[in-house]
């Protein structure tokens, strides 16, 4: 299980990373959509987790890429705009499974990320 | 009179009883008072003024008909009066002159002949002459029939005898003469061949008179006499005197024709004169009638006419004030309808932006809160993955104690932004409890420190309701400050909530506060209706209240007790649109 994580705040993706590696899971990160093209042209990753608001390429728009060259790959939405109730309806729509708001417990990222590639297992999607 | 003060009660307009609002922010169109006054004067004048000139105009116009009439009427009585009493006077006249050029002055002076001639003449012109006298030039009376001892009267130093001699006639005044008795004197000189002269001299009695004049047919209290020119009545009169005496009038100026004239008593009485000069005799012929008398008729009309007046002017008030408090009542409610919906925009408004300023704080904290909570969590990993600081219990509490500060502070935040995402209209699937409890988490802390107790009680089958949240927000955190507001420093809330039927349900919001008096509780609801004035009220929020739960498609009541507590009490559809959004898959997670 790979996963990508993108955030312009660097102090919070990499401090993300570190502790999902703690917890066994594999992790590369960027600090921009930029970075994290050239980290998916060259890796291969199960899924993404990506801030929806970052300067240069949202959120959105890396998914849609990301999207065309790795039809399998999962998203997962973090924001730190909206509440929960509100974005789990709208990341429904643009094709993520979760859509969590900052700040966001360790756990229940994990959970998330484990739901989503349980699903893909299940080919529900 | 109770009845009549309550129907002029009903004509005033409502907004004049307002309390002014000195402190809106926003302008009444006009001055309602003002126009209400204005519209009224204005509406009067036009309506009652040309009435008044008009009524005013025919009134004076008929009165002095009617006068005119009532002088003409009298005139004409004078004028075939004084034909009457020419006629007498001139028949009695010719009669003399005809005896005095029809038989020979000694004939005349044979008292037997006289006698006959007397005799005659009563029977011709019924009883009236009284005597007969033939006197000489030298004013001695040579022959007398009659009831008096006249004979040998000496006449020569008497006014009477110098102008028949220098006039050729004479007709007197009434007096009372050598025998006491009122009577008037008819004299006619003849001049004899010889150069010569004598008179023939009749009097006569005023029975005759006061017969003719008694026969005159006067209306009422009115009064026919004669008088001379000192006005001296020559006649008996019923109201001004007795014969020779000086009526209580004035004399009238001489006139050769009819006159007819007003005349004011001294009591105060109105009267109408008419006289006429009697040609040849020093009568005055004259016929008095009280105005009373003969305007009676007009009084009568007249007191008629100013009750309509009065009724008619009462009318066409009280439509003006009817209508005019009507109409301006109308705009005077649009026009607060107006500002209410002014109030309710910037309210609205208000409320937008403090929406998209709690998303914005929310944001911009979020993510430094978020770097807090992972490095904290990630410094919490490695004490708890490397087992020489997991040991330590008291810097694995120390990283919990910041994560759970990171937590409560990421909730808030969250709760801002769901609120901020309910203040746009959006009719969705809403769970009753859950929103309840979130408007709850808004006031809980202000709860805790005011000691009021919060019990909420939720039917079940309200969680999938079809509603505009955020107004559904609005509205119970709109009553449930207010409750706060009321019971001030300790006290109990109570909110029920439970279906009523298959397409509705019943929130209500009950406090044990202080109660609404009951001269308050039927303007509740009304824009700018406030008790809380002097403590910056602006009487909006629940005027607001109204109507989010009107465009809702609900009713709202209230029902308080004073020293007992207020009720509000909500009937709301349980679905506000036939067709609601599908509920999201992931709404309620």
């Amino acid at each position: 299980m790979r996963i990508l994580l993108v955030d312009d705040e660097v102090e919070l993706v990499s401090a993300l990373a570190e502790r999902l590696e703690l917890r066994g899971i594999e992790v590369a990160w960027a600090g921009s959509g930029k970075d994290a093209l050239a980290l998916a042209a060259s890796q291969d990753f199960d899924l993404a987790v990506l801030d929806v608001k970052m300067p240069g390429m949202g959120g959105l728009a890396l998914k849609e890429r990301l999207a065309e060259k790795h039809p399998g790959l999962k998203f997962i939405f973090l924001t730190a705009y909206g509440s929960e109730q509100d974005f789990n309806c709208v990341a429904s729509d643009i094709g993520a499974q979760f859509y969590l708001v900052k700040p966001v417990a360790i756990e229940e990222l994990i959970a998330a990320i484990k739901t989503t590639l349980e699903e893909d297992g299940q080919g529900d999607e | 009179m109770p009845g009549i003060a309550e129907m002029l009660k009903q004509l005033r307009p409502t907004f004049l009883n307002r309390r002014r609002t000195e402190a809106l922010p926003r302008a009444y169109l006009f001055n309602y008072r003002r126009l209400w006054g204005l519209a009224v004067l204005i509406l009067a004048v036009v309506a009652l003024l040309p009435l008044l000139i008009i009524t005013i105009i025919n009134y004076r116009v008929t009165e002095r008909s009617i006068e005119s009439e009532a002088y003409l009427r009298t005139a004409n009585l004078v004028a075939n009066t004084h034909r009457t009493i020419s006629y007498f006077l001139a028949q009695r006249r010719a009669a003399l002159d005809f005896i005095i050029h029809d038989n020979h002055r000694d004939d005349l002076q044979d008292p037997g002949r006289l006698a006959m001639l007397l005799h005659n003449l009563n029977q011709s012109f019924g009883e009236g002459f009284v005597d007969l006298g033939i006197i000489g030039a030298d004013g001695q009376q040579r022959a007398y029939v009659g009831p008096y001892a006249l004979k040998h009267v000496d006449y020569k130093d008497q006014p009477w005898f110098h102008h028949v001699q220098t006039e050729g006639d004479y007709i007197s005044d009434v007096f009372l003469g050598f025998r006491q008795v009122p009577h008037l004197v008819i004299a006619i000189k003849q001049d004899c061949p010889d150069g010569g002269c004598y008179v023939l001299r009749a009097s006569l009695g005023i029975g005759p008179f006061a017969e003719l004049l008694s026969g005159i047919e006067l209306s009422g209290r009115g009064d026919a006499f004669m008088v001379n020119a000192q006005g001296v009545l020559q006649s008996p009169s019923r109201y001004h005197g007795d014969v020779l005496q000086p009526m209580n009038l004035p004399v009238p100026q001489a006139s050769v024709h009819t006159e007819v004239m007003a005349h004011t008593t001294e009591g105060g009485e109105s009267l109408l004169i008419g006289y006429r000069f009697i040609e040849n005799t020093p009568f005055i012929l004259m016929i008095v009638k009280k105005k009373e008398d003969l305007l009676s008729h007009w009084y009568k009309t007249r007191v008629r006419l100013r009750i309509f007046l009065a009724l008619s002017v009462s009318a066409i008030v009280a439509v003006i004030l009817g209508m005019v408090s009507f109409i301006v009542g109308r705009v005077h409610l649009a026009d607060e309808k107006r500002l209410a919906t002014l109030h309710q925009m910037e309210y609205a408004n208000k409320m937008a932006t403090i929406g998209r300023m709690a998303a914005s704080v929310a944001h911009e904290i979020n993510n430094p809160l978020a770097i807090v909570g992972e490095k904290a969590g990630l410094i919490k990993d490695l004490f708890t993955f490397k087992a020489a600081y997991s040991e330590d219990p008291k810097l694995v509490g120390l990283i919990d104690n910041i994560i759970t500060a990171v937590q409560r502070a990421g909730r808030i935040t969250k709760r801002l932004l769901t609120f901020a995402r309910n203040l746009e209209a959006k009719i969705e699937r809403v769970n009753l409890p859950e929103t309840i409890q979130e408007v709850l988490s808004f006031v809980e802390r202000d709860a805790q420190h005011r000691n009021i107790q919060i019990d909420t009680r939720i039917g079940p089958g309200l969680e999938a309701l079809c509603l505009d949240r955020g107004k559904l927000q609005q509205v119970i955190l709109n009553i449930v400050n207010n409750a706060f507001a009321a019971m001030g420093q300790s006290g109990q809330l109570k909110i029920e909530a439970a279906p009523t039927g298959s397409a509705g349900f019943r929130l209500s919001i009950c406090d044990n506060g202080p109660g609404i008096a009951p001269e308050d509780l039927s303007r509740i609801f009304e824009p700018f209706y406030s008790t809380k004035k002097s403590q910056g009220g602006t009487g909006l929020g629940l005027a607001i209240t109204y109507s989010l739960i009107q465009e809702m498609g609900g009713k709202i009541r209230v029902e308080s007790r004073l020293g007992e507590g207020t009720c509000f009490v909500m009937d709301l559809p349980l679905n506000s649109e036939t067709t609601c959004p599908k509920a999201s898959p992931c709404a309620s997670s």
